[in-house]
């Protein structure tokens, strides 16, 4: 071969080569398929520990219980819609204890906005367990295939997760970033959908929230120079029954060293 | 066999096809994963604390930052001369505003030289450089938008800005200081653009203060400009600037009036806004008997 010539065989090699980069580029490749990692395994971000509550938004809201009829701020608020405030205005406590119902404000929907901390392990290779020690409730986000419908409705319902963005070991980087080689930095989001949820409250003062509200989480984590872990889950409740439109809110917590501080309480209708 | 390529077109056209494919099918992104552009609708379900006098709940501030916001008269911000002072970055996460984002795009290669982000805390887009310029010297000129630079962290986008004037932290007069920092993490989720802005400022908080906001994508949104030209308000004589002396503001205690909460507990302070803090107002709070009635700020003589 010479400068202004080029054998066929190369010219095919240069073909298959490149149908062949191709499909290792796509992950298509053939032969036997590997199996699929756990998520435990596969996770581009390390969620456990024990967090903390930051309180940095709605704090009267959260912080105490309001009044009955307190729903909304000077200009923001849950957009509940008139049989919702209906309900809400109809809001009593000592009859939520009187039908064992104090935990419907630790309910999915509203327990993440509820000041405490939060234990976060693996379950199993494929299911994250969520402990909240106000309240003392358990959320298990399940990875893989959808699980079967049905059951009875609980407190905090059926969430499917998946891992969002990119593992340790990807090529795929950021601009401005150092090329994440395998055990370099790795970015990602956790997407959690609940639903089957038993009927619970938004807000500890009535606010509610019916069997069909379907609720989707993405848990983003941040961390800082100075070594600090954020975490912001933002959150789309929707409810046909009691919302007008989505509500929308994003909750935020920190990393702590250790579970020195955590400090279960049972769940109350009252505080 | 040997062929001449000068002269089949064919095996040519082959071999510039295969080494396109090659270089196509195995590149990886290098840049700009996600595109933030379009207009995201601000949703408010969260309140927007701040807008009573003496409301500092939430916020992680120091003394100073209380003394300067208990001197703090909304119409301050009619003076004339004021009027048209911008709001720093770090308000996106506190206003009420929906954004716009768009992006500067380098004809040659195709890159995301800036992003532009317009809302209603200030007149101009702010610019947020992708291009990875330094950050001039901190004697550098100050704004209310200050210097910002991106980059991305897999699919979020972390901003830091650097340069910003003092401005305010909340809307009832708590400041931020003009050695203030931000660290801001954009995020997008489909139809959801989440921004998670942690402010850092040695003069007014006691630790740095993180706060998030979510916007959903609405193209039906308008963002205008806000041209702003200064008229008379108010009047007043000359050299009369709106202010309380300390110990004088009236409506530091509205909030515990109105909501039977302590008054240590809206004076703000990196001890109230942690879930301890919830077990010491257990034996001191009291719920209001009736839904208090709210005034904002702005709408007061």
């Amino acid at each position: 071969m010479t400068a202004g010539n080029i054998s066929r065989p190369t010219v095919i090699a240069i073909v298959m080569l490149a149908l062949g980069a191709g499909r290792v580029a796509a992950g298509q490749g053939r032969g036997t398929p590997a199996p699929a990692p756990s998520a435990k395994a596969s996770a581009p971000i390390d969620l456990t520990g024990y967090w903390v509550s930051i309180v940095n938004k709605d704090w009267r809201f959260r912080m105490v219980v309001p009044a009955k009829g307190d729903f909304f701020g000077t200009l923001g608020g849950i957009p509940m819609n008139a049989e919702a405030r209906r309900v809400a205005e109809a809001w009593d406590p000592a009859k939520d204890e009187a039908a064992g119902e104090e935990c419907k404000a630790f309910g999915a929907a509203g327990l993440m906005r509820i000041p405490g901390r939060l234990h976060i392990t693996w379950q199993d290779d494929n299911t994250l367990r969520v402990d909240t020690d106000a309240g003392r409730q358990t959320r298990l986000f399940h990875f893989g295939a959808a699980r079967p419908p049905g059951g009875q409705p609980t407190w905090q319902g059926e969430s499917l997760a998946r891992w969002l963005g990119l593992a340790a070991g990807s090529t795929r980087g950021g601009e401005g970033n150092a090329n994440p080689a395998t055990g370099g930095p790795s970015y990602g989001s956790l997407e959690v959908m609940t639903t089957n949820l038993r009927p619970g409250y938004l807000r500890r003062n009535g606010v509610p929230y019916s069997a069909g509200t379907a609720m989707t989480e993405y848990w983003d984590l941040f961390k800082e120079p100075d070594a600090t872990d954020w975490l912001v889950v933002t959150t789309t409740i929707v409810d046909p029954r009691y919302l007008q439109l989505s509500y929308e809110t994003s909750p935020a917590f920190k990393r702590e060293p250790d579970g020195s501080k955590w400090d279960p309480s049972a769940c109350s209708a009252r505080w | 066999m040997m062929i001449n390529v000068h002269t089949d077109f064919l095996q040519t056209a082959c071999m510039h096809v295969a080494l396109a494919l090659l270089v196509v099918l195995t590149a990886v992104p290098a840049f700009a994963q996600v595109d933030l552009t379009g207009v995201w609708a601000a949703r408010n379900h969260e309140d927007l604390e701040g807008m009573l006098p003496g409301d500092y709940t939430g916020l992680p501030i120091n003394d100073e930052a209380r003394t300067r916001a208990d001197s703090w008269l909304l119409s301050y911000q009619a003076m004339p001369e004021r009027q048209c002072i911008m709001y720093t970055s770090h308000y996106v996460v506190r206003g009420p505003q929906s954004l716009q984002l768009s992006s500067d795009i380098d004809p040659i290669s195709g890159r995301v030289v800036a992003w532009k982000m317009t809302g209603t805390i200030d007149r101009t887009p702010r610019t947020i450089w992708m291009d990875g310029r330094p950050h001039p010297s901190p004697d550098a000129r100050h704004t209310a938008s200050g210097f910002s630079t991106g980059t991305w962290l897999g699919d979020t986008l972390l901003v830091t800005t650097t340069h910003l004037t003092e401005g305010l932290i909340s809307h009832n007069g708590v400041p931020s200081s003009n050695q203030a920092t931000i660290r801001e993490y954009i995020v997008r989720h489909g139809d959801h653009l989440t921004i998670a802005m942690i402010l850092y400022d040695p003069i007014y908080l006691e630790e740095p203060y993180l706060r998030s906001k979510t916007w959903v994508y609405d193209p039906t949104v308008q963002v205008p400009p806000e041209p702003c030209e200064p008229v008379w308000e108010i009047a007043r004589p000359a050299g009369v600037v709106p202010h309380y002396l300390p110990g004088t503001n009236p409506f530091i205690r509205e909030m515990t009036g109105k909501f039977n909460l302590p008054l240590e507990a809206v004076r703000g302070g990196v001890s109230t806004i942690y879930p301890e803090y919830r077990k010491r107002l257990r034996d001191q709070y009291v719920p209001p008997a009736t839904a208090p009635v709210l005034t904002p700020q702005g709408a007061r003589p």
